[in-house]
């Protein structure tokens, strides 16, 4: 279990305005991803967490074992924590080849079993034939693993990840979380892992904080997030979103319905029916989030919004239809010409979620 | 023609010296102002750089007041050694060291910066204390720079004139290094003499700044 309470101030350098991390982080999940566009301050949290940037307040607590309280100076130092990091593809030491690595890990073993955990580590990730390479010479995904088995074999309670499939392709990726999911599951070792990949998230992720602008927008598991998320920077960051602006122009608690004027980019401007909104007023104007893949779209959806067409996008399944206002559809099966000649979209109100500005 | 190789043998005994004390001395210098962020850095920094821009002879010329036989230092070494300090192949070390180091310590704190903190971060989470760290992750990265610094360190404590002759002086046999001994059999209209040793120590500088370049390059096959 960690918990995390971290505030940080960095002045602001000649100009740019200074940043503030504020995270209230608690979570006893398996892996625990911190997700975030970049300059959210997530890598920041993880460095406060293992020890290289110190709060100017807080708590930081793994499994009861308190790493860091501002209030009675408590601040371990990084070699005191217990926290394996693995920062991108590339964090083993160039300098040294992997068992040389592996055996820079292992310092508080006694000496005449280091060569035994470094030989067995090296053969539970598959890497026996390769201890005597150097990281320049393994592949993407074998420098990974050995990242990782290096990070266990000093015998973390927390794994700290950060970025670590950057600069890996789409099939190594794949490899690294087998590989994650399984050295988890062997080694019981929690892991918090920083991304800005929202399918890393899903694909990973069994307890996930969102991170905006140096707080926590959402806290959840990722499918929560992604079915509801409570902002519109959220939605965003969510990738699969529109967030639409809109304005109550009439409220009917009998059907269940509402009126809403929608504006979309500088010019869009067109009225749906939405699901009832309780608590507003008429004129009132909200923010809407509407999943890509939940809007309507063909040549004639009954109460459609008819919009011109802007691009289209073909995807592995599908296609991704750009239309005016910045309003993006995704469809299962590439549209045909009838439906790109004069495209009608429709919004169902079950759809429409209310997002905080 | 006969030539008196003893200013070359000097020169190079000198410089290796000086070049030593300036490398253990000139690491821990480089990394603290490299790692450390300590009140006054800047200040530190500038102070270090000072000998890169003043003229030599005001550097000598404060050499002399601090080392001179009626300087603090000058008599410190003299109660503790016997002996003055000024006029002595030594002063010709001091001379070569405050000559060489600040390039040394600019460029190895380069080196060291250059190093990625990721792998410094790295090796503090499997454990490392900030000793092993420097010696077994920093270091060894930045090696190679480092030991091109120390080239270029020695390559320029070769040439030194204007600190060693205020501080050394022109002492031939005793403390007449190479550059000196130009100077002087130019001045003694012993042409063929300054040609030789020009030509010497211009191969000798040569090789080291090529030994510099060549070790500059990366050995891991990528940048740290």
């Amino acid at each position: 279990m960690i918990e995390a309470h971290i505030r940080k101030v960095f002045a602001g350098s000649s100009g740019s305005a200074p940043f503030e991390l504020n995270i209230h982080v608690k979570s006893d999940a398996e892996i625990t991803v911190l997700f975030g566009p970049s300059g959210a301050g997530k890598s920041l949290s993880l460095d406060c967490i293992a020890g290289f940037v110190r709060p100017d307040e807080g708590r930081i607590l793994v499994d009861d074992r308190l790493l860091f309280d501002a209030d009675s100076g408590v601040s371990l130092p990084a070699r005191e924590r217990g926290c394996g990091c693995v920062f991108q593809s590339e964090s083993l030491f160039p300098h040294m080849n992997l068992f040389e690595n592996l055996w820079f890990a292992t310092v508080r073993f006694p000496r005449r079993e280091r060569p035994g955990k470094v030989r067995e580590m090296l053969e539970r990730f598959h890497l026996d034939e390769l201890g005597l390479r150097r990281p320049h010479e393994l592949s993407g995904g074998q420098r990974q693993r050995g990242a990782i088995a290096r990070a266990i074999l000093s015998q973390p309670s927390l794994l700290l990840l950060d970025e670590p499939t950057r600069g890996l392709d789409a099939a190594l990726r794949q490899e690294f979380y087998s590989l994650l999911k399984e050295a988890r599951s062997a080694f019981g070792i929690p892991v918090v892992m920083v991304t800005h990949d929202v399918e890393e998230a899903l694909e990973l992720g069994v307890g996930m904080h969102v991170l905006v602008g140096g707080r926590i927008a959402q806290s959840g598991t990722p499918k929560e997030i992604l079915d509801a998320p409570a902002t519109a920077a959220v939605a965003r960051l969510m990738g699969c979103y529109n967030v639409l602006q809109a304005e109550v122009l009439g409220l009917d608690p009998a059907t269940n319905r509402s009126r809403l004027r929608i504006s979309a980019g500088d010019e869009t401007r067109f009225e749906i029916i939405g699901p009832y909104l309780p608590g507003l007023m008429l004129g009132a104007k909200v923010q809407l989030a509407v999943r890509e893949d939940e809007i309507e779209f063909g040549t004639a959806p009954e109460g459609g919004v008819k919009l011109q067409l802007r691009a289209v996008v073909p995807l592995v399944r599908g296609a991704r239809i750009e239309l005016e206002g910045g309003i993006r559809v995704s469809v299962p099966a590439p549209p045909d010409r009838d439906q790109l000649r004069s495209p009608v979209v429709r919004f169902r109100p079950q759809s429409l979620r209310v997002v905080k500005s | 023609m006969g030539i008196d190789w003893f200013p070359l043998w000097l020169s190079l005994r000198v410089a290796s010296l000086s070049t030593l004390i300036a490398l253990l001395g000139g690491l821990w210098a480089a990394w603290l102002l490299s790692r450390k962020d300590f009140r006054g850095r800047e200040f530190v920094d500038a102070a270090v750089t000072l000998p890169l821009v003043l003229p030599p002879t005001v550097l000598g010329y404060y050499l002399l007041v601090l080392l001179g036989r009626a300087g603090p230092i000058g008599r410190l070494y003299e109660s503790i050694f016997g002996e003055p300090l000024v006029f002595t192949w030594k002063a010709a070390v001091v001379a070569a060291l405050f000559h060489s180091s600040p390039l040394l310590i600019k460029s190895a704190r380069a080196a060291l910066e250059s190093v990625d903190p990721y792998y410094e971060k790295a090796a503090r989470s499997l454990g490392a204390s900030e000793w092993s760290v420097f010696w077994q992750i920093s270091l060894p990265l930045a090696w190679n720079q480092v030991l091109a610094a120390t080239a270029l360190a020695f390559a320029r404590s070769l040439g030194d004139f204007g600190i060693t002759i205020m501080l050394a002086g022109n002492i031939p046999g005793r403390t007449q290094t190479v550059s000196v001994a130009i100077y002087d059999a130019v001045e003694g209209g012993r042409g063929d003499v300054a040609r030789i040793l020009v030509l010497v120590i211009s191969i000798v500088a040569l090789t080291f700044l090529y030994l510099a370049n060549r070790m500059a390059r990366n050995q891991f096959g990528r940048a740290v």
